[in-house]
Formats: C-alpha cells, structure tokens, sequence
C-alpha cells in the first residue's frame, strides 16, 4: 500500500531514465543519506564509528571499485590489496611532500595513480581472460606489496616501515590523523563515498557501463556491435582501480591512522571479492551491502559469546569466522548468485503488491 | 644505464666462477620445484576432468597435512594415519561434489572458480579448528639431512621428494590410460557431454576425481610438511602453483611438472643472484611476474592445448 507507483506518470524521457523513477525511493534514499551524514555524528560513540562505520565506508569504496571491475566489465581481480596500498602510500607521499595541497585533492591525485598503475597492470586482460586474468592481477598484488616493503623512499625512510596520516584539515576541522575526531572523519569518508557511489551509479547507466556489461556477457558479440574491447576494458581497470586507490587511502588516513604493508595483503583482496559477492556482483547497493556484512560478522562474533555468556578463543574465533565466510560464499553462490542485493530487489518487488499479491 | 646492465650482469660472472655452488641452487630449486608440481598436478586433475579451476587444491594439501599430523599426534601409527587421512579426502571429496559441484553445474567457470575460493576459506577455518592452528612438526621416517654426492650437497628429503613425484606422475599416466576408469575420466576432459551420452556417469567421475586429487594432496602435504613444518603458510606456498600451471598449461600432466621445475629453479636462481640487487625477497613474486610475461606471449602455457578464441 505504501510502496506504490501508481499515479506517478512519466512525462519526460529525463524522469523515465531517473535513477530512482518511483518517488517513495526518491525520498527513501534521500532521508537514509540525509540520516546517514546526521544520526551517527550526534548519537553513535566513538566505537561504533571507529569500529564499524568508519570501516564500513571504507569497504564499501573499494567495493564499489572491484564491483565496477569484477561485476560489471567480468574481469575477476585478485590484485585489490595491491591497489589499495598504491593509493595509500601515494597519499603519504604526496600529502607529505606538499604539506599545502588540499586533503581531497590529495585523495583524488593517489586514485589517479593507482588508476595509471591499474592500467599497467590491466594490459594483460586484453590477451587473456577469466582465472588466467585472477593470477596476472595476482602478480600485481605479490609485486605491489613487496615493492612498498623494499623501498624506504615510499615510507620517508621511516625506520619502522609504516605510514602515518598526517593531520589535515578541511574547512577548518581536522579530517585526518591521529587529533581528528572520529566523527570528522566518519563525515569525510561518508561524504567521499556519497559522491563516488552517485558517480559510479551514474557511470553503470550510461554508455561506458552498457560496454562493460556487454564486454562481461559475450566480449565477441560485443566486439561485433562495434565496442572497442581494448578501452573498454583498461578504462574498468583505470576506474575501477582509482576507486580502490581512494579506499586505500582512506583507509590509512581515516580508519588505520597508521599502516605497513601487512594491511594490503592478499587477504584484503580476497576480503573485498568476499563482500562483492555476497552483497552482489554487478550492483552498486550490493556493494554497500556486502561490505556491511563482512564489516559486521567478525563484530558480531566477537561480542555474541559475551552475550551468551560462554569464553571462546580468540583463535577459535578467527576460525569460525573463516568457516562462516567461505560457508556464506557457497551459500550464496549456489542459492542466490545475485546476493543480497537481489534478495533486497524480491522484498521490493515483494511490496509493490503487497497486501494483495493477485 | 651501462652500470646498471653491468650491475644486472654481474651474478653471470658469479655463476661462471662456482659453477659447483650454482648446481647447489639448482637442485634446491628443483626440489621446490617438484613440491610445486605436486601441488600442480592436483590442479591438473581437477581441471582436465570437471572444468573447474579449482583454487582449494592449496588448502586441500594443508588440511591433509593437517589431519595427518593431527592423528599421528593422538597416537595413530603412521600407516593407519595416512589410511585414515586417505579416507577422510574421499568423504571430502564426495562432500565438495555434492554441496559445491551438483547445485553449480553448469554455471560460468568464474562462478566455480569463486565457489572453491569460499571452499578455500571454509576448509582452512575447519582444519585448523580440528586439529589447532600452531605450526606442527611431521615426521614421517625421512631424515632432512644432506649427503654429499661428487662433491655436491644433496638433501635426502628433497631426493624422496623427487623419487615420490616420479612414482606419482608414473601411476597417474597408467590409471589415466590403462585403466577403465581413466578412460572414463579422459573422455569426460574431452567432452562432457558426448560422455554423458555414452554411459559415464559424470558425479561418480568427479568424485573419483576429487579423490584422486585429495591423494596427490597428501603425498604434497607430507612433503611440504616434512620440508617446513605443518602450517598455514602452505596454503600461501600452493599458490605458487598458479603460475606454474600457466607456464605449464592448464590441461597438461607433463606441463604440471616442467612448470614446477622451471619455476622452482627459476626463483632460487634468482633469488640468489639477482635478489641482493634490489633487496632481496623476489622470490614471492618472481613467478607471478614471470607467469605474467609468460601469459602474453603464449597464453595455453608451453603444452596446454591451443584455445582458439579471440579476446
């Protein structure tokens, strides 16, 4: 009853392309942005937004990043971790070297190299394809890191080997660092993300999103009705690794507060491959949604024990969690490939005819 | 640029002035080498029979390993230990066909692929709840020790190593074309369908072949046990085995194995000579980036079939 379209007609191609056509989702998503950036910086504690919410805009970046690659161009991607820590340790670099340059236009300068580095290693993709491609952006995420831990130039010949975000301010208040109230910088990120989410979303309507999922279905019916398979495909890995690139630098400068390479290892890959595939490939919700779960599962099975009252271990713990995650890949791939995002879709669907389904 | 060709160089002088201590490296390489081919053919097996590019095969070799040093821990002798840890792969084995394979028959390969990532996880928490995640000694009666032979190093255990492997590769090419059973399972690799249609009984072949895959993990898990100890870095150390099998090509039994050595000799080698250049420790990514060169210039690896498709 509430969830209802009828009555609301379309005049204009602008409104019938809208990306949210129904008015109820309009003001839905609307309020929940509106929410997002207001509720938790005047209720949540520094916990929730150190702990989860930080780390879940985070993810969700550099989900939305493998999500564009992975999900929308089909080029599987193991080289996520690597990406990341391009970004990361060009943001170091480059808000270190020019002490002036404006955060976010530092954050924006690291995506681009990461997005040049993408593209180096995004050559190979035009040769081959599907799991031959996973081991080449393995090659990237191996060599990445290794290159980070060997030369001490991209760590300003810290002794230690780590990088530590600087303290920046933007408009006046402190977004990074370690004097940054949790708050500012939960307002950063989510601000980061809110652009980049719209832009991306608005990346997969139009022209460049259509290429990309022809080139995933059928790359040879693509190429016959004239997309041109070399750009298309170095552009997902340009974007999609600029994406990542940001992640990573937020994940230093807004979550971490400081990092070795160890953050970037291939685990973090694996992790975000994780959160695509159960939020769902091929959506920008569903990256939102997976990074969500994969953020929230460990938090839950940390404090459920508690709350039942029974001590588990921590490496008991970390085993459970891995069983749960590849149990829920499974799960997920064989019961509802499309994740939850889809599953999100059926509830809508669900509701248009809800109460009277006939 | 002249001195650092020269620089790039030099380890060549290096090698010609101790040819003696380069044979060394060599054969340490070989020895890895083989551990890779082992992990490798596991691969192999899985790919040519089902399709799927099965990633777990890393971590199907630490859950053997783990397994068997965990029931020879509780006092299980090491003969009824390895039947057990057998039989334990054959239950996997059935388990993965029937909760993995069956409901994503014929789905993309990259859907499969991403299945046995989740599997890869999955079996890793498992193992290590089991039987503990502390690093394990695995003592299977094979001395690491080194004797000399003409003047040169060799070590028992990467010798066994190799004897193992040359058994192993001999048994697998007589039940894959003596055997009914193997034949069964060649032509399920040539064509699924066409099999189907004659008779073969495709989940009975998968499983069978999921076992057969399981067995070949335990004989890499006891190597790789006994070389470094029982630990979840071998699941790391199995993936590895990825640029071998594209050096080698996927479908091919001889390719798994040339492409272990050439990547295992090829790491050390350079490791040795050319890792203090740039600060050592290449040799985690050596054979990544040399899969990768390799990739561009012959994609189905040095004797994989020729797949005639355009990208």
């Amino acid at each position: 009853m509430i969830y209802r379209e009828a009555g609301q007609f379309k005049t204009t191609y602008a409104a019938d392309q809208a990306i949210f056509p129904i008015a109820q989702d309009k003001v839905v998503v609307t309020l929940a942005v509106v929410a997002a950036f207001v509720v938790p910086t005047a209720v949540a504690g520094d916990y929730w937004l150190q702990a989860v919410l930080i780390p879940f805009l985070v993810y969700a970046m550099a989900a939305l990043g493998l999500n564009l690659l992975t999900g929308y161009a089909g080029q599987l991607s193991l080289g996520t971790g690597g990406f990341m820590a391009v970004g990361a340790y060009a943001a170091f670099k480059l808000a270190t070297a020019f002490p002036a340059l404006n955060i976010v236009v530092v954050f924006l300068l690291a995506g681009l190299v990461t997005a040049a580095v993408g593209l180096l290693f995004g050559v190979p993709s035009l040769r081959i394809k599907g799991f031959y491609l996973a081991v080449a952006t393995l090659a990237a995420q191996f060599f990445l890191i290794w290159l980070f831990n060997k030369v001490p130039w991209f760590v300003n010949y810290a002794p230690s080997g780590t990088i530590t975000a600087p303290d920046r301010a933007l408009f006046g208040v402190l977004v990074t660092g370690p004097n940054a109230t949790a708050q500012a910088r939960y307002v950063f990120a989510l601000a980061l993300v809110t652009v980049f989410a719209l832009a991306a979303k608005n990346l997969v309507r139009g022209r460049v999103g259509r290429a990309w999922m022809a080139i995933r279905d059928r790359d040879i019916a693509a190429e016959i009705i004239g997309i041109r398979p070399l750009p298309t495909k170095l552009l997902a890995f340009g974007v999609s690794s600029f994406y990542c690139g940001i992640a990573g630098a937020e994940l230093v400068f807004l979550y971490l507060g400081s990092a070795e390479t160890l953050a970037f290892d291939i685990n973090q890959s694996f992790l975000v491959l994780f959160m695509i595939i159960i939020g769902g490939l091929g959506s920008i919700l569903g990256s939102f949604l997976g990074a969500a779960f994969i953020v929230l599962v460990p938090i839950f099975l940390t404090n459920l024990p508690h709350l039942l009252g029974i001590a588990i271990s921590t490496a008991l713990r970390k085993q459970i969690e891995l069983m749960i995650f590849g149990g829920l890949i499974l799960f997920f791939l064989v019961v509802e490939p499309h994740g939850l995002a889809r599953l999100w879709q059926i509830t809508k669907e669900k509701l248009r005819l809800w109460p009277f389904p006939h | 640029m002249s001195s650092a060709l020269a620089a790039a160089l030099a380890p060549l002088a290096d090698i010609a002035a101790s040819p003696r201590f380069f044979l060394e490296v060599l054969i340490g390489g070989v020895a890895a080498g083989l551990l890779y081919s082992l992990v490798a053919l596991g691969f192999v097996l899985i790919f040519k029979a089902s399709g799927v590019f099965n990633f777990a095969q890393g971590v199907m070799v630490l859950f053997a390993a783990l397994t068997l040093v965990g029931l020879m821990e509780r006092g299980v002798p090491v003969g009824a230990a390895l039947v057990l840890t057998a039989a334990t792969m054959v239950v996997l084995a059935v388990g993965i066909e029937r909760v993995v394979l069956r409901p994503l028959v014929n789905q993309p390969p990259i859907i499969l692929f991403m299945a046995t990532i989740g599997l890869t996880f999955f079996l890793e928490g498992f193992g290590e709840m089991l039987w503990g995640s502390n690093v394990k000694k695995l003592d299977v009666g094979i001395p690491d020790e080194s004797f000399q032979v003409a003047g040169i190093l060799v070590n028992k255990l990467e010798l066994s190593a190799a004897v193992t492997a040359g058994v192993l590769v001999a048994v697998l090419a007589v039940f894959f074309h003596g055997t009914r059973i193997g034949r069964a399972l060649r032509a399920v690799a040539d064509d699924h369908e066409a099999a189907l249609s004659i008779g073969i009984p495709l989940r009975t072949i998968w499983v069978i072949v999921w076992s057969v895959a399981g067995l070949v993990a335990i004989v890499a898990g006891i190597m790789w046990g006994a070389k470094s100890g029982v630990q979840f870095s071998l699941s790391l150390i199995a993936l590895k085995a990825l640029p071998v099998l594209i050096l080698g090509g996927f479908t091919s039994v001889p390719g798994a194995i040339v492409g272990g050595l050439i990547i295992g000799t090829g790491e050390k080698v350079a490791e040795v000579y050319w890792g203090p250049l740039v600060g050592g420790a290449i040799e985690n990514w050596f054979a990544y980036v040399v899969a990768l060169a390799f990739l561009l210039v012959r994609p189905q690896g040095l004797f994989g079939e020729k797949i005639i498709e355009r990208v």
